[in-house]
């Protein structure tokens, strides 16, 4: 897998460094209800940024605004260093966005609409249109299908054109709201590599998202929306260890034919909250193993989920309780600690799993 | 696709009429729009071939009743430009101008296609401009197409020849051609007020249905409005008022009054329901 090249998530921001920098961003509807409310947002440049939130939290509302599709009830916005929605005409050129899902022009072949949307772009060379076209059909798989109406399109070869729309310019931001959403997991993967690409020439990506997976997967930072305000914004890495606190390292994870033994055993190892059922003993290592420091390791995406961990220095070294539960005549047939995941951390900070807010 | 590749992009003034041609492409390509011509198209043949079975080719119909000029028609071909124009102007032409102004933004809206023009960026003026541009320019083509047909039907149907106008003067069948040239530009303006109202409804809704049926049924009630006699003291102020006025320019000399009261309120109605478009569409928060 390869990795995004955002490389420093750890490093401090400077406002130049910044693709994206929301401060005190608010928009309210009619009847007063706040859709996003003070928002405080800082995108990296370079980093692929992952946007995360319930239904109804208030992101696309937040990307409309970025667009200047929205104008903000109050505070600033400024997308690659200039001020929306007044900059947009030197801004969106640089920008390439897939908001709420692909809209295409039925009667339009695939083709005929990507001309379309590039002639709207006064700065798009009309000499040159037909040709870059033709090289965003290509790169999202569509060259076969480019002469076709689009009402013969399905979701994901609408989805995909949506994503070439976004393809037509280099870019310096991709804003891309839920680009996997409609795809077969063939499609989801492809997309997903496509966007380490664009990453790795050094395109910023702001990913909403609420796959966590994908997020896991793709970004380097991430923050969190529910109802309107921001919950917490960093490191993917950051973010899975701050939230989870002393159990960000995982729960002890022991399969084995004696059950209580094993119970008996750790106890006296000082491993606490244990849990056995069936076959499996779960416990909490003793806090006296911090969690391990991942805030600073530069982002390793695909880390985070189900692993094995290895472990870090202090404490009872996992091999030597492992090494305790032989001795003491234990068998022991899986040993290892299964790290909480983002959604894990996702569920604990917005309370609620995705029903919409209320 | 590096950064470096990005930097050296001057927009140019004229690319920015791109989106105009694409919309102009767009708009006639398109199964709807030709299905509104041949409508248009289809009415002077209708009207000829009713003309030619009712007069059995002997001698002038009776006089009186029935569209403009259409006593003329069987005598000279060229009369049917005048009555078929007289006959789509109260309704087809504007029905199919409120269709297509109706649908302008709303339809945008409606596909969700006007949030990506919007961020491509096309700007917000800008197709607003191309939008009524291409509206107008269907104004003129629609005009023609109903004013080409029925020159061809008549043609074939009657005889050509010099044309006697309604002041009794006659004129060579040249002139008579120019003048049916005049009446078609005369036509084609006197649709800019309904285009502009068309906009504005399209501005309000996201609903392209919804919007070409506002500006059909505004149409309608003005058109109602236009023919109560209680409401005289208004009537001049509707955009259809003075439309027939064309026939003034089958005169000779030509009475321009009525003429330049209908263009001045089309003006009028371009410039409040142009400006209320542009308020409106501007500072609107695209949610669709």
């Amino acid at each position: 897998m390869p990795q995004p090249s955002a490389a420093h998530p750890g490093a401090p921001l400077t406002a130049g460094d910044a693709a994206i920098e929301i401060s005190g961003l608010t928009k309210a509807y009619r009847g007063g209800q706040l859709a996003v409310d003070g928002l405080d947002l800082v995108v990296p440049r370079g980093s692929v940024f992952g946007f995360l939130g319930p239904n109804g939290s208030g992101k696309t509302t937040t990307i409309r605004m970025l667009m200047g599709l929205i104008e903000p009830t109050a505070g600033s916005a400024r997308v690659l260093g200039l001020p929306m929605p007044g900059a947009g005409r030197r801004v969106l050129p640089r920008v390439g966005a897939l908001i709420e899902g692909p809209a295409l022009y039925g009667h339009l072949t695939g083709r005929g609409n990507l001309l379309r949307l590039d002639a709207a772009d006064p700065t798009a060379d009309p000499r040159t249109r037909a040709e870059r076209a033709g090289r965003a059909l290509e790169r999202v798989g569509l060259a076969a299908v480019a002469g076709k109406k689009t009402r013969a399109y399905s979701l994901g070869m609408k989805q995909r054109l949506g994503l070439a729309a976004a393809l037509l310019q280099p870019r310096e931001l991709l804003v891309l709201d839920e680009p996997t959403n409609g795809l077969d997991p063939q499609g989801m993967r492809e997309i997903r590599t496509l966007v380490r690409e664009l990453a790795a020439d050094g395109t910023t990506v702001f990913l909403s998202s609420h796959l966590l997976d994908e997020i896991e997967q793709v970004c380097t930072h991430a923050a969190v929306m529910a109802r309107g305000r921001l919950i917490t914004q960093g490191t993917v890495a950051a973010l899975s260890a701050a939230v989870l606190g002393s159990s960000g390292r995982g729960r002890l994870t022991v399969t084995t034919p004696d059950p209580a033994d094993a119970v008996r055993v750790l106890k006296e190892h000082g491993v606490t909250d244990l849990q056995s059922a069936g076959d499996l003993v779960t416990g909490d290592l003793p806090p006296a193993a911090g969690p391990p420091d991942r805030a600073g390791t530069p982002g390793a995406p695909g880390t985070l989920g189900a692993s094995e961990g290895p472990d870090g220095p202090g404490g009872p070294d996992l091999a030597e309780l492992n090494a305790a539960l032989v001795h003491a005549g234990v068998r022991v047939r899986a040993f290892g600690t299964q790290r909480a995941s983002l959604e894990d951390a996702f569920v604990r900070l917005t309370g609620e799993g995705f029903d919409v807010a209320g | 696709m590096s950064r470096a590749d990005t930097a050296p992009r001057r927009p140019r003034p004229l690319w920015s009429l791109g989106l105009l041609r694409n919309e102009i492409g767009t708009t006639f390509r398109r199964w709807r729009t030709l299905a509104l011509l041949a409508v248009l198209a289809g009415v002077p043949v209708l009207v000829g071939i009713a003309v030619k079975i009712e007069t059995g080719g002997a001698g002038p119909a009776g006089g009186g009743g029935g569209p403009a000029f259409i006593s003329q028609v069987t005598n000279n071909g060229l009369f049917l430009v005048f009555t078929s124009l007289a006959v789509t102007l109260p309704f087809f032409l504007p029905m199919s101008i409120g269709v297509l102004a109706g649908d302008a933004i709303a339809g945008e809206a409606h596909a969700g296609t006007l949030r990506y023009l919007l961020v491509a960026p096309a700007g917000r003026t800008r197709l607003l401009l191309v939008k009524y541009a291409t509206t107008m320019l269907f104004c003129l083509v629609g005009t023609l197409v109903v004013a080409l047909s029925a020159l061809t039907v008549g043609a074939l149907l009657f005889p050509l020849g010099e044309v006697t106008l309604l002041s009794g003067t006659t004129v060579s069948f040249g002139e008579g051609l120019l003048r049916a040239l005049a009446i078609a530009g005369v036509v084609a303006l006197s649709l800019t007020g309904v285009a502009a109202l068309g906009l504005f409804v399209s501005t309000l809704t996201t609903s392209g249905i919804a919007a070409m049926a506002t500006t059909v049924g505004l149409l309608i009630t003005v058109q109602i409005l236009d023919t109560i006699p209680q409401l005289h003291t208004l009537q001049p102020y509707l955009f259809p008022h003075y439309w027939l006025s064309f026939a003034d320019l089958l005169r000779d000399p030509v009475y321009w009054d009525q003429l330049q009261k209908n263009l001045g309120l089309q003006a009028l109605y371009t410039v409040v329901f142009g400006s209320a478009a542009w308020a409106r569409f501007t500072t609107r928060d695209i949610t669709a």
